[in-house]
């Protein structure tokens, strides 16, 4: 998990140049309805540094300029933002408002009563950013967060030379998507490129099969762990995972090579002028964390993760969300402000950055690939947190353990679905007792 | 103080106080207390206290909260995980030492009698100059898997290509159900052919038009051939796929592919190689019925690199990388040792007829055992707390794989399974593991003095 907000950090950095490049045409026009009567001062808290925190507080002027007697500041805090976060509730004197990427932790503070419920925003939120994203800031019915940035973890990249030369294009369905497969090993191009890495990259790929073959109710219901996962959809949601792992002669240096690649490495073999892999299946962090000769857009590309058997427009993802440890007026101004396409825009303009806001023109984001991977974010029926992050971190989020080590031995056994699940359900029992 | 006066008296005529009990005490106990009370304090603060706090620790639960007893133990046995991990550990020493120790004799005893002996000792000493997790960075690059990245497996794809040519193909799919069989099998066409009206269509797929020969032409359907049977075998691919099976345009044939010609029961009755359009005819045949084979002479699978990094080799591997680092550090405490025994003992035994090996075995290990040991010992107990170079070479996947204790309760603890408990839990078992190991050392240490 740390990786992914390494990943972050360069995909903003990289991004900043092109922001860098085209910013300045921002006319500053705030629909958001501000007000002079909301006075006071409030402190915000992050992990957000560097260009990310620049971004951030370019929201923060805009929010201020809308409220002009409300004065607020924004620390980082880093990766340390949990423990940062935990200790100050501990210590009784938490920020107004934090963002934390952890639902998990999002629940303890509500467990805790160290936030305050937002559902007086709920209907705000809703109309921004569709009941899906509005529920990942809900606890048990109540309101707690906003998540106003956004990760699209729905994605194939892929490299366009290869696409060209077999004679494919990106695929609408997963059909399609095994026919292009086919298409390209019959040109004697290596499908995809696979990095298991330590387990995750594979968990998000069967989050992304399950979500779509299974529905978005069993989703919640396993993730939740009030399906085994012994359950015939996830033996389904196996097979079709087959499809992609099963078989070594799909996936460059076979199986083992896939077993031994890095998430980075992944991503390089497919944005490379000699790739050896033609697709690699992993979320809109990408780009950041590997060094390409390629362009976007003309080297390498992106395509939503397909259909499944007529599945809806669907996203697996992350983000980040606000949440508010005091009652303090400003505080309210403040999150009402940031379920405004307005404060989505500042940030959007300036790059790296995804807004499930539904509201917002895609047309400010800075480049193509953005537009594409943010448009699916925010325009998808069905969004659904990344379930190994709703785990507890044993069973979720361990090197060598539950789903990241089961999923990864799936790889080395692609035929044994019935062993895995019982495996999966087995650690999942533990974990969950 | 008049009975302070009496004392300084007897001091200055050189006799020892009469109540000289409490200053012989400050100087017995005292003075050393001040002087060790440093070495104490930080002792007490980083070794006693964590000591005994991880001992309390490993009998709860994941949450500190709950006494639990011996079930922390329990499970350090029982996780597969853990198991390797304890396993693993077990091989580590067994081979480990003794192969630093061996590897640095050796080098010690010949560098002895070679020419430039500093450089070569520069040489061999130099892994110890770098950070362990930076030689296992090293190494880890080295054992890649594919032959352009890792240096192993680049220097193995150089030797086997110099004894195996390579053939017209590296590898390729059957583009139909008609052609059955895999690169090591060659392709068999299922329909049978007659001469006089067998022509053969052998399409082949999964070949990268760079792989195509270069003097490729189109791919044509030869007319039949009477009392002989002909052929095509051409890449049965256009952008998007074509239509498998049947030669379209742009499609181009196979030159220099080795068609067989099989009758009846199998056997290859005759033989010949495709044109640059594909075309291939066998003349003048017995009647009968044949099948039409694509030989597996005709492909040459390019090296895939030796699995390293694999499950299966991540020990050993991560073993060598340990072993480079350690061996200069063990050949230069050796060479040191040998530099001290006596030269008349050798020349005595040369001069008895001894031979060089005889020498080597019967007087100079003998002579340098207190090094050895030393060597041997100091490694034991490194090689019980090795994490650096495992967590470094081995990648994410094969972790478990590789897994020593040390690694196994860092991960227990801080990588994120964090259970606190049973990362304590490990840790008092490793250092129950080093306690023996350190006695013995002391033992020797004392027995030295």
């Amino acid at each position: 998990m740390r990786y992914r907000w390494l990943v972050f950090a360069l995909l903003v950095s990289a991004l900043a140049f092109v922001a860098a490049g085209c910013g300045g045409d921002d006319d500053g026009g705030g629909g958001a309805a501000g007000s002079e009567d909301v006075s006071g001062s409030i402190s915000i808290m992050a992990i957000w540094g560097g260009t990310e925190q620049e971004s951030f507080e370019a929201v923060i002027a805009g929010f201020e300029e809308a409220y002009p007697n409300v004065n607020a500041s924004y620390t980082s805090g880093g990766d340390n933002l949990a423990p940062l976060l935990n200790t100050a509730v501990e210590g009784g004197n938490p920020p107004d408002i934090a963002a934390v990427g952890q639902p998990g932790l999002m629940a303890d503070f509500a467990e805790q009563g160290a936030i305050k419920p937002i559902d007086n925003l709920r209907e705000a939120i809703v109309d921004n950013f569709g009941e899906d994203v509005a529920d990942v800031g809900a606890v048990d019915g109540t309101q707690y967060g906003l998540m106003f940035k956004g990760a699209n973890k729905s994605t194939i990249w892929y490299n366009v030379a290869s696409f060209e030369e077999a004679g494919v294009e990106a695929p609408e369905d997963w059909d399609g998507l095994t026919e292009v497969r086919d298409t390209i090993k019959a040109a004697g191009i290596t499908p995809y490129s696979v990095g298991v890495d330590v387990g995750w990259p594979m968990t998000d790929l069967f989050e992304n099969i399950y979500l779509r073959s299974a529905g978005a109710e069993m989703y919640d219901q396993l993730a939740r762990h009030e399906i085994p996962w012994t359950h015939q959809s996830v033996k389904d949601a196996l097979t079709l995972m087959a499809d992609v792992v099963g078989d070594g002669s799909n996936l460059a240096g076979g199986t083992s090579g896939a077993l031994e690649t890095e998430m980075p490495e992944s991503v390089a073999k497919v944005f490379s002028d000699s790739p050896e892999g033609a697709m690699v299946i992993i979320g809109d962090f990408a780009p950041g964390v590997t060094e390409t000769t390629l362009q976007p857009v003309e080297g390498f590309n992106v395509f939503d993760f397909p259909a499944i058997e007529g599945s809806e427009p669907a996203v697996m993802g992350g983000g980040d969300i606000f949440l508010k440890f005091k009652d303090n007026p400003a505080a309210d101004a403040f999150l009402e402000y940031l379920t405004t396409p307005e404060a989505a825009e500042l940030w959007a303009s300036r790059g790296g950055f995804s807004s499930p806001n539904r509201n917002l023109d895609t047309g400010v984001y800075p480049d193509e690939i953005t537009r594409t991977t943010a448009s699916a974010l925010a325009e998808a029926e069905v969004f659904r947190f990344d379930m190994s992050d709703l785990q507890p971190s044993a069973f979720g989020g361990t090197p060598g353990q539950g789903m990241w080590k089961h999923f990864t031995d799936f790889v080395q056994n692609p035929d044994d679905i019935d062993g895995t699940a019982e495996k999966l359900e087995a650690d999942a029992n533990k974990a969950f007792n | 103080m008049s009975t302070a006066e009496a004392p300084a008296a007897d001091t200055a005529r050189g006799l020892p106080p009469a109540d000289g009990r409490g200053r012989n005490l400050w100087e017995q106990y005292g003075i050393p207390a001040l002087f060790l009370a440093p070495a104490l304090v930080f002792l007490a603060v980083w070794i006693v206290y964590p000591t005994i706090s991880t001992t309390i620790r490993s009998f709860y639960d994941r949450s500190g909260d709950e006494f639990i007893g011996f079930d922390n133990y329990e499970t350090l046995f029982s996780d597969d995980t853990l198991f390797t991990a304890i396993r693993n550990n077990f091989l580590w020493v067994l081979i480990v030492p003794a192969f630093v120790t061996a590897i640095g004799l050796v080098f010690a005893v010949l560098i002895e009698r070679v020419r430039f002996s500093t450089a070569f000792k520069v040489a061999v000493f130099m892994p110890m100059a770098i950070s362990l997790f930076a030689a296992g960075v090293i190494w880890r690059l080295m054992y890649e898997k594919d032959p352009n990245q890792g240096t192993l497996n680049a220097g193995i794809a150089v030797v086997r290509d110099a004894v195996k040519p390579s053939a017209a193909l590296e590898r390729a799919l059957p583009s139909t159900q008609d052609l059955q069989g895999s690169t090591d099998s060659g392709f068999v066409l299922e329909t049978p052919l007659e001469p006089g009206s067998g022509v053969a269509r052998l399409g082949l797929t999964g070949i990268r038009a760079s792989d195509v020969p270069e003097d490729a032409e189109q791919a044509v359907v030869p007319e039949a051939l009477s009392g002989g049977i002909t052929g095509v075998v051409w890449r049965d691919f256009s952008p998007g796929g074509g239509t498998p099976g049947t030669v379209e345009d742009q499609e181009l044939g196979l030159s220099g592919i080795t068609i067989e010609l099989r009758d009846e029961s199998g056997r290859s009755v005759a033989e010949t190689t495709s044109e640059t359009n594909g075309t291939f005819e066998f003349p003048d045949l017995d009647p009968g019925t044949y099948q039409a084979a694509v030989s597996s002479d005709t492909f040459s699978a390019p090296f895939a690199g030796v699995s390293w990094l694999g499950e299966g080799l991540i020990l050993p591997a991560v073993m060598i990388a340990y072993i480079w680092v350690w061996a200069g550090f063990a050949m230069v405490v050796i060479a040191a040792g040998l530099a001290a025994i006596p030269r008349d003992l050798l020349e005595a035994a040369r001069t008895d007829g001894a031979s060089e090996l005889q020498v080597f075995r019967r007087v100079t290990i003998p002579l340098l055992a207190p090094v050895l040991t030393v060597v041997f010992i100091t490694m034991l107990i490194y090689v019980l707390k090795v994490f650096d170079i495992v967590i470094s070479v081995a990648p994410g996947g094969v972790q478990d794989d590789a897994n020593v204790i040390a690694l196994a309760m860092w991960r227990t603890s801080f990588g994120g399974v964090n259970n606190h408990g049973l990362g304590a839990a490990i840790a008092v078992f490793l250092f129950l593991l080093v306690i023996p190991v350190l006695a013995i050392n002391i033992r020797r240490f004392r027995r030295e003095v």
